[in-house]
């Protein structure tokens, strides 16, 4: 077999490990469905490099996030493996997949819809947030806001007036 | 200490055992990482590495040191929903902070205090921590007193307009470390610009004291704007939130501390790096 097939095996191999990691503080999703997860490959001496973007400056998950994935790659056997973090562009919401999407409804957790756009100054808005939110539970479109941040800073607290129940969205950004 | 169970042992019999485990799930850990690794700091060509190092400095020390006031309102704030955002308004300049002061420690170590052989604090803890009142380059608008509830809501709203006016003209910097700060950072001071300015209004028109208190907040606030800069854009937006409020821009004259920082800063900062001082060894 030529080395490069070897190489691209390897980068294959890694980057199966490296999307199994989950999210601390969302369990349900993989680095790779929050989107997380920019790009696997090999450095000049054959290292595997992961490049990671940060969700929020702020976020306490980050550093486990990194060590999650170095020792889950450093146990599938590739010691050398890299953590490279990569700030441009930017992490969105818009990043998450659609099975990610998915498996935050199916625990409870209304996902984001698209993120605002932005061109030029950013509007000034005085009014509250408005959102097209969804009851994860039953689907109903009648909910009311009870919290702009729920159980982490990065969801918002909504209630359903259609069964009543409590859940949490997570904010577009 | 020998230990007595009435029943088998199981993981529930302490409630922190879930934190004990892995400590790499405790986000407060002993491994607490340089928050810059993994990311190329490489100071572009053209770019004067201690100008780049002390402008980052500048924008760094804005975000610590109106963290630390806007801090002082856990469990202080009118009610829990504002608690947790206020905490989060600092949260956000924290990590701001931490990636700025990072940032100009890699583009200019000399700018790092000194610390004892060995000592296992990191550059951008050794910044926040290790510098005397003198050497902070923060506005002096960031350091006052919180005041009430009304004064914090318009210090935070003049604040992040014109930081959120200077970050969108950041996202095209040269330096893609400071680039991709200023990136992140525009979301972030979108929600604390806004946030600041529905309760701007909300107090404006609520009863004769709250809007009262609003216009005597702002009128402190006002008199240090100008350290924040010429910037029209900012200027506009305060113009809109002002006139949609009902509120006239105070009639103050601006104060000058002639480059110095008022008495306020020492006495915060004490605080703040008493415990850091008082272990350079410190391992947290
Ligand atoms: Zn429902």
């Amino acid at each position: 077999m030529v080395p490069a097939v070897l190489d691209q095996r390897r980068v294959e191999r890694a980057r199966a490990v490296a999307a199994t990691v989950t999210d601390p503080e969302l369990p349900m999703l993989t680095l790779h469905d929050l989107g997380v997860l920019r790009e696997v490959a090999l450095d000049e001496d054959g290292g595997v490099v992961v490049a990671i973007t940060p969700t929020y400056s702020g976020c306490p998950a980050m550093a486990t996030m990194r060590d999650d994935l170095l020792h889950r790659l450093q146990a599938a056997g590739f010691a050398e493996a890299r953590v490279r973090v990569a700030l441009e562009p930017a992490w969105t919401t818009d990043w998450i997949t659609p099975e990610g999407r998915a498996a935050l409804a199916e625990a409870g957790i209304s996902p984001p819809g698209p993120a605002p756009r932005r061109e030029g100054p950013v509007a000034l808005s005085l009014s509250p947030t408005r959102r097209a939110v969804r009851c994860p539970r039953c689907g109903a479109d009648d909910v009311a806001l009870t919290s702009e941040f729920g159980s982490t800073a990065c969801k918002a607290m909504y209630r359903c007036r259609d069964c009543l129940e409590p859940f949490d969205h997570l904010k577009e950004i | 200490m020998p230990e007595i169970h009435t029943h088998e042992a199981d993981e529930h019999d302490s409630a922190y055992a879930g934190l004990l485990v892995n400590d790499a799930h405790w986000a407060f850990g002993t491994d607490f990482e340089d928050p810059l690794a993994g990311v190329d700091t490489t100071v572009p060509e053209g770019i004067d590495a201690h100008e780049l190092a002390t402008y980052c400095l500048r924008l760094g020390d804005d975000a610590l040191i109106l963290s630390q006031r806007l801090s002082e309102w856990c469990s202080r704030a009118p009610d829990l929903e504002e608690d947790i955002a206020l905490a989060n308004v600092a949260l956000d300049l924290l990590g701001q902070a931490r990636l700025l002061l990072a940032r100009a420690a890699a583009a200019d170590p000399s700018l790092v205090p000194a610390l004892p052989e060995g000592s296992p604090v990191p550059p951008e803890d050794a910044l926040a921590f290790f510098r005397d009142d003198r050497e902070f380059r923060n506005a002096c608008l960031v350091e006052l007193p919180n005041g009430d509830f009304a004064e914090t809501v318009g210090r935070i709203l003049v604040f992040a307009t014109y930081r959120l006016s200077l970050f969108q003209r950041l996202t095209s910097h040269p330096d893609a470390v400071l680039r991709a700060v200023a990136a992140k950072g525009v979301k972030e001071l979108t929600y604390h610009r806004d946030f600041a300015g529905r309760w701007f209004l909300t107090l404006a028109r609520g009863s004769d004291e709250s809007r009262r208190r609003l216009e005597a907040g702002l009128a402190r606030t006002w008199a240090y704007r100008h350290e924040l800069g010429e910037d029209d854009e900012a200027e506009l937006v305060l113009e809109q939130v002002l006139a949609t409020s009902g509120i006239a821009a105070p009639d103050v004259r601006p104060i000058s501390t002639g480059g110095r920082h008022t008495e306020h800063l020492s006495r915060l900062l004490a605080e703040m790096q008493v415990v850091a001082r008082q272990h350079p060894m410190g391992v947290w």
